[in-house]
């Protein structure tokens, strides 16, 4: 099935991360198993319940190549009370039951360890909506993107601030439910401000896509999404989520301040 | 090979955040530029004579080949390159790259230290800043080396993740490119990596494998029967296999590190021991679990100690043109001492792998025998690391 035809017939993605007005659509990110199966579980329930447009599941790796030390310390400690990508994706189901649709992000070589084919039917049994894989650029993505495609998973893809304007189109194209735009030249990981160059590359996205924009990478506080907000269609955060779990603290508390701003 | 989209065969490609993808094509095109350029080739020979000390003498190891049985034992001696190893090679050709780019700022990961010297040595030498990423462990193993780095003007960055060694290295310089990268070349350390460093890599080292071919047929008048080389990440031996691959009756042998034996799964012998998957953005053979999450390795040599392979090597295997053996910590340090009391050359415990696996071949071929054995790197860097294993056997 073309991306087109997943459109045609209303990916779940697409229609909750469209919203009205300015108002953004928040997606919160959990990492499976972090900091155990349980907890992980109820983050990503308990952001369902307080109104997240979607929620996004991460898959412990032990190379996370786009993920700075948050979400690293949080894989390696999901690693090490044994997570496997099966676990990963029945916590994603635990969660889908909340009702939100829900993400997997997951590296690549998982998937291919796991085969390509039998991961799309776990996935798409377990009720997840979509893949988002970060060190599979679009031009490596057929012989995955295929089978996600036929189990009805839409497939994200991520546009960069160095991606040039061919690449977003072929991007854009490849891409069902939303596009991910990586807001700064870097991994994940909180930050003070955001990118200048920001409204710029979400400018240059939303002229090649009629897909919702989903901006992520370094999102941290209420008054970054405010700038966000009717520049683009969604806002994903991790790391201050899981700086606050790895801290002790409640991460729905900053949750909730995030959603305020975002309505 | 490489395919236009940088595969051998299945293996290879670009499996990278997208942040990279503009930078690598960047890459390629100022590489396939430089590389067909005869003044660009010109430096860069140049500066292979005067710098480096090339070409590198062919050696004739004759007390060696008398205690292996009397097949004829010749060495490339890689290990007389400035730095002591063939490192060099790469890092002088990639910074002068990099320099035709228009990158001002350096980065490497490195595993024995010997590439993280090289690069650092050629920043030094056109004047870069260079910045070097390496594991905890393996700054205490090669402490000498971090010295030397920083001697050079590199800043040495600890990287404590993971598990401190080489593989945790790399991930953290590939992340420090995604975070720098108009500003940033990274300087690779092997054949490994996404495409074109695999070419490139290999196109840099091949000069070890060229001279070897022509000095072997004026010294000996004949081809040799088998050429050996150790693998890591396996640019010393892709460097020196490309010259004789297409010599159809000169068998190659690429040696891995069996650490403590392969069955008890400290090892990183990665086409032995692994299956294909991902890692530091191509497809080639990987030590893993069942879930798809890398190993740990161990080897007593740092600079083996990696649980991924070049992509170009994963082809040969399944071509079965080079055939791919291991070799545990005792054999490598029983050959390194064998060399440095029989031939007055102190080997690095990378290349000790191949000289360990070549007394095997040596028996089996016989006294009218002829192995030629690309001897890499030296090994004053390792006495820390033989005295500590003596001590503990
Ligand atoms: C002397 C020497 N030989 C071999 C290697 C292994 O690397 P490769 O397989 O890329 O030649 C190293 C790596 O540090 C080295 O220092």
């Amino acid at each position: 099935m073309t991306s087109t035809e997943a459109r045609a017939q209303g990916s779940r993605l697409e229609l909750t991360l469209h919203r009205p007005g300015d108002e953004l659509a928040l997606i919160p990110y959990t990492m499976a198993g972090y900091p155990d199966r349980s907890r992980s579980i109820e983050h990503g329930r308990a952001y369902a319940r307080a109104g997240a447009a979607a929620i996004e599941v991460g898959v412990p790796y032990s190379d996370p190549l786009a993920d700075g030390p948050v979400v690293q310390r949080a894989g390696q400690a999901a690693l090490e009370v044994g997570t496997t990508l099966a676990d990963s994706i029945s916590i994603a189901a635990a969660i889908a039951e909340e009702g939100a649709p829900v993400v997997l992000m997951t590296y690549v070589n998982p998937i291919l360890s796991h085969g390509a084919q039998r991961f799309a039917t776990d996935a798409a049994r377990a009720g997840i909506a979509g893949v988002i894989i970060p060190d599979l650029p679009a031009e490596e993505s057929e012989p995955l993107a295929d089978p996600l495609r036929a189990a009805g998973l839409d497939t994200i893809f991520l546009v960069a601030p160095t991606s040039p304007d061919a690449r977003i189109r072929n991007i854009v194209q490849q891409s069902s439910g939303f596009v991910y735009c990586v807001t700064l030249a870097g991994v994940t990981g909180p930050r003070a401000e955001l990118d200048p160059g920001l409204e710029g590359l979400l400018l240059r996205l939303l002229a090649a896509t009629t897909l919702p924009v989903a901006a992520g990478f370094g999102i941290a506080t209420p008054v970054h999404l405010r700038r966000l907000r009717g520049k683009a269609d969604a806002a994903v955060v991790a790391s201050a989520l899981l700086a606050r779990i790895h801290a002790g603290e409640e991460p729905l508390t900053l949750a909730e301040e995030l959603l305020q701003a975002c309505r | 090979m490489p395919t236009q989209t940088g595969r051998f065969g299945p293996y290879g490609g670009q499996y990278v955040p997208e942040t990279l993808m503009a930078a690598l094509a960047e890459l390629e095109s100022a590489w396939v530029e430089a590389w067909s350029d005869a003044a660009f080739q010109l430096e860069l020979r140049a500066q292979q004579h005067a710098f480096i000390g090339r070409p590198t003498p062919l050696y004739s190891a004759d007390r060696l080949s008398e205690e292996f049985g009397g097949a004829r034992l010749h060495l490339k001696r890689e290990d007389l390159c400035h730095t002591g190893a063939h490192k060099l090679n790469n890092a002088l050709g990639q910074v002068m790259l990099a320099r035709r780019m228009g990158k001002a700022r350096i980065i490497a990961e490195t595993g024995a230290g010997q590439h993280g010297v090289a690069a650092a040595t050629a920043c030094a030498r056109f004047g870069l800043e260079c910045v070097v990423f390496m594991g905890r462990e393996d700054m205490r193993r090669q402490s000498v080396n971090v010295r030397r780095m920083r001697l050079l003007g590199a800043e040495v960055r600890e990287v404590t993740l993971g598990t401190g060694t080489l593989k945790d290295a790399t991930s953290e310089a590939i992340r420090d490119w995604v975070a720098n990268v108009a500003s940033t070349h990274y300087v690779i350390g092997s054949a490994v990596g996404p495409h074109p460093y695999p070419e490139l890599v290999r196109e840099l080292q091949r000069v070890i494998g060229d001279e070897a071919r022509d000095q072997y047929l004026a010294a000996e008048g004949r081809l040799p029967d088998i050429v050996i080389a150790c693998v890591g990440g396996g640019s010393n031996a892709i460097g020196m296999f490309t010259a004789f691959v297409g010599d159809q009756d000169v068998r190659l042998v690429g040696v891995e590190a069996a650490g403590r034996g392969v069955e008890t799964g400290l090892h990183a012998a990665s086409l032995t021991g692994g299956r294909p998957g991902v890692l530091h953005g191509s497809y080639s053979y990987v030590l893993q679990t069942e879930d798809g999450q890398v190993k740990p390795t161990h080897s007593i040599s740092a600079g083996l100690d990696y649980p991924g392979v070049g992509p170009e090597h994963a082809f040969l295997r399944d071509l079965e043109r080079v055939e791919y053996t291991a070799v545990t910590d005792a054999e490598a340090v029983a050959a390194f001492k064998l060399c440095t009391r029989l031939e007055g050359i102190i080997p690095a415990l990378e290349p000790s792998h191949a000289l360990a696996r070549a007394r095997g071949f040596a028996e089996e071929l016989g006294p009218s025998g002829r192995i030629l054995i690309c001897l890499s790197g030296r090994g004053d860097k390792d006495l820390d690391s033989v005295e500590e294993f003596d001590d503990q056997h």
